[in-house]
């Protein structure tokens, strides 16, 4: 076939292959590359050691965010080693001439939440950072990976790395979403459908009106968790809604330049009649508000639903009952009147304006319960203004919250917000692995709706019943 | 970083027979604050190997001095998770240079062989069939022969074989680096930067 339909993946991969090596990975052209200061220090002592340096310094960009604290960020970090990487972090971005927003900078936050509220996300790019959650960013149809350190270094001194093609997957839902119903809902029902390994080889593409009909920050959310079903990276064709949001943001394309993007933004995607290693459908009225119950992101259901029993969930007993043990619950008990200690709402997957938002919308006019403590933390300074000039910070105020300063923070516990060991937390996050949001806390993982309601309720309760 | 050949690994090996372990259990992130590569395999399944006040988790296969070796047997879908290399570095360090499993992440997978770690994936049986000659006998040798790209349980002669790209085997059993390869073709990535949009 001369004319073969091809997919918005193959498109933009295709792009950037500068050399295929038989029987082995291709050679990946990176248009962006963003560091942060925990899986950086030990690619740019690598550089020294080989006495190279970085090829491209101006397709960097350095934020400081997983070991940032989120109060009091005038003061120097009181913890040596956190305070060490970054500083580590600030100088290997001045010796290099990279580009550093670090702790205290205006337009410093997390990684995946400043790359494009600032522009420098566009479509059709290839974009990876030492996180996983990097696929965050395919919400414009740029393919966005996470890479370990050793390609960190690979990029910095050469601006490629090595890598196998993965398969192509669709998931497509269509139809209504419910009342109540995010889209942080919707990524939990597909990957409690595909399991936390489903689309372990893939890279996936989100189609269908559910999607077409999201906003960025949703787009982003979905994208985002991709890598929670195994997935390298979730994208989703640039539209009318990309090109709006991106349009007038610092760093992205201007005048001409704009118009020469946008034609070509056009073209990135799917046509007709192409082929995908596996494709999936879910219709959009079967998804409730989600909860997990388990120790992985696939772990999750219908809020209104019992947890299942070992037969009703793949994989072997010993691991199910091992999860459950942690998390001191068990087979047939529902999670609806579930008591909460702990509520986070924040982190790259949902720790943007629009979730902040829904939190207060459901906030306003109540309370905060007195056995919850709640960490609201803004994705990034942008964030944390918006939140301020909307009025949002006022209703949070007048329900007892208090909002702290952007940074990772609870989600991977790597600053000093840890949920004390045996506490239950519903967390707007990513993921609920063991001792993630702290040695022995227990996370259940969630919509922003979702824990608005546990934090006004201080037991696990179906955001419907307070729309 | 250099590392190690790998050529043939003749080993016993440690049974973790438990799927889905992820990264923040291989390495919890409150130890990822090191600016150098050194010491993470102290730290090697921090959480499930010790208490709250430092004193080891007497069930744990760590530290059951009856198991040993240099290959790590996992269950299904080992590395899920965040693509921290601190989880491979930590395997390293704590002397494993193989793991098994049914089933690998992605990322685990990719960060294993860029560091010298050899993830061999092998069928549910013959997984199952390591963790039974291990219970049978914890010091049950495995070989692992790169070249052939095979795996052999020693004991009883059963042996599989593994699948790895040709590039990724030819690094590995001369200890070579992509940065090394990269390095030597920056020119054709100079020319194709010059063709970018963005």
């Amino acid at each position: 076939m001369s004319n073969q339909a091809s997919t918005l993946f193959d498109k933009v991969w295709d792009a950037h292959v500068v050399r295929k090596i038989e029987d082995g990975p291709d050679v990946f052209f990176i248009d962006r590359h963003f560091i942060h200061e925990v899986t950086s220090p030990v690619a740019f002592l690598g550089l020294e050691t080989r006495g190279i340096g970085v090829m491209y310094p101006e397709r960097t960009f350095a934020t400081a965010d997983h070991n940032t604290p989120t109060i009091n960020q005038h003061l120097p970090v009181a913890d040596p080693l956190s305070a060490n990487q970054l500083k580590a972090l600030e100088a290997n971005a001045a010796k290099y001439g990279i580009s550093h927003w670090g702790l205290g900078h205006a337009r410093n936050g997390i990684v995946h939440v400043v790359g494009p509220e600032n522009g420098i996300t566009l479509p059709g790019m290839t974009i990876v950072c030492g996180d996983s959650h990097t696929s965050t960013h395919g919400a414009f149809g740029a393919i966005a990976f996470g890479i370990g350190t050793s390609e960190v270094e690979m990029v910095l001194s050469s601006q490629c790395i090595m890598q196998p093609k993965p398969k192509k997957m669709r998931v497509n839902v269509n139809g209504q979403l419910g009342k109540g119903v995010t889209p942080k809902d919707v990524t939990l029902y597909i990957i409690s459908k595909l399991t936390t390994a489903g689309a372990t080889g893939y890279f996936v593409e989100y189609a269908g009106d559910v999607f077409e009909n999201m906003s960025m920050e949703g787009r982003m959310t979905v994208c985002n968790m991709s890598i929670e079903m195994g997935a390298r990276g979730g994208m989703i064709a640039p539209d009318e809604t990309t090109f709006a949001y991106i349009n007038g943001r610092e760093q992205a394309p201007k005048g001409e330049k704009w118009d020469k993007a946008l034609a070509y933004w056009k073209t990135l995607k799917t046509d007709e009649g192409a082929v995908f290693d596996k494709e999936y459908n879910f219709d959009a009225a079967d998804i409730e508000p989600m909860i997990t119950y388990g120790t992985n992101p696939g772990m999750g259901q219908g809020i209104t639903r019992a947890i299942p029993t070992s037969d009703q969930v793949e994989g072997g007993k010993a691991t199910y009952d091992k999860s459950l043990n942690y998390m001191g619950f068990h087979e047939n008990e529902n999670m609806l009147g579930k008591k909460i200690d702990y509520v986070f709402i924040g982190s790259c997957t949902n720790g943007r304006i629009e979730d902040f938002r829904a939190f207060a919308s459901i906030v306003k006019g109540r309370k905060k319960a007195d056995n919850v403590t709640a960490w609201i933390v803004p994705g990034s300074h942008i964030v944390e203004a918006q939140i301020k000039e909307e009025g949002i910070l006022d209703i949070l105020t007048d329900a007892g919250f208090e909002l702290r300063q952007p940074g990772c923070s609870a989600c991977l516990a790597m600053n000093d917000d840890k949920i004390p060991a045996g506490k239950y937390a519903v967390s707007t996050s990513n993921r609920n692995f063991e001792g993630r949001q702290g040695p022995g806390a227990r996370t259940l993982l969630a919509s922003p709706l979702v824990a608005a309601a546990a934090a006004v309720t201080g037991v696990v309760t179906d955001p419907r019943t307070l729309l | 970083m250099a590392y190690d050949k790998f050529t043939i690994l003749k080993s016993s090996a440690v049974p973790l027979p438990i799927e889905n372990v992820d990264t923040d259990q291989i390495i919890p992130a409150r130890f990822l604050k090191a600016t150098k590569r050194e010491g993470f395999g102290d730290n090697l399944f921090r959480d499930w190997r010790y208490n709250g006040d430092d004193t080891p988790k007497q069930d744990f296969v760590l530290n059951n001095p009856i198991y040993s070796g240099k290959i790590l047997v996992g269950g299904r879908n080992f590395g899920s998770g965040s693509s921290r290399e601190h989880a491979a570095w930590a395997i390293y360090d704590y002397g494993f240079r193989c793991v098994v499993s049914s089933f690998f992440a992605d990322i685990f997978k990719g960060n294993s062989l860029n560091i010298g770690i050899l993830p061999v994936q092998v069928s549910p049986e013959f997984l199952n069939k390591i963790f039974e000659a291990i219970e049978a006998d914890p010091n049950a040798q495995l070989e692992v022969n790169l070249q052939e790209q095979k795996i052999t349980i020693l004991a009883t002669g059963e042996s599989e074989s593994f699948d790895i790209n040709g590039y990724k085997k030819h690094n590995l059993m001369n200890g070579f680096d992509d940065i090394d390869y990269l390095q030597a073709m920056k020119g054709n990535i100079k020319e194709f930067e010059a063709e970018r949009i963005f």
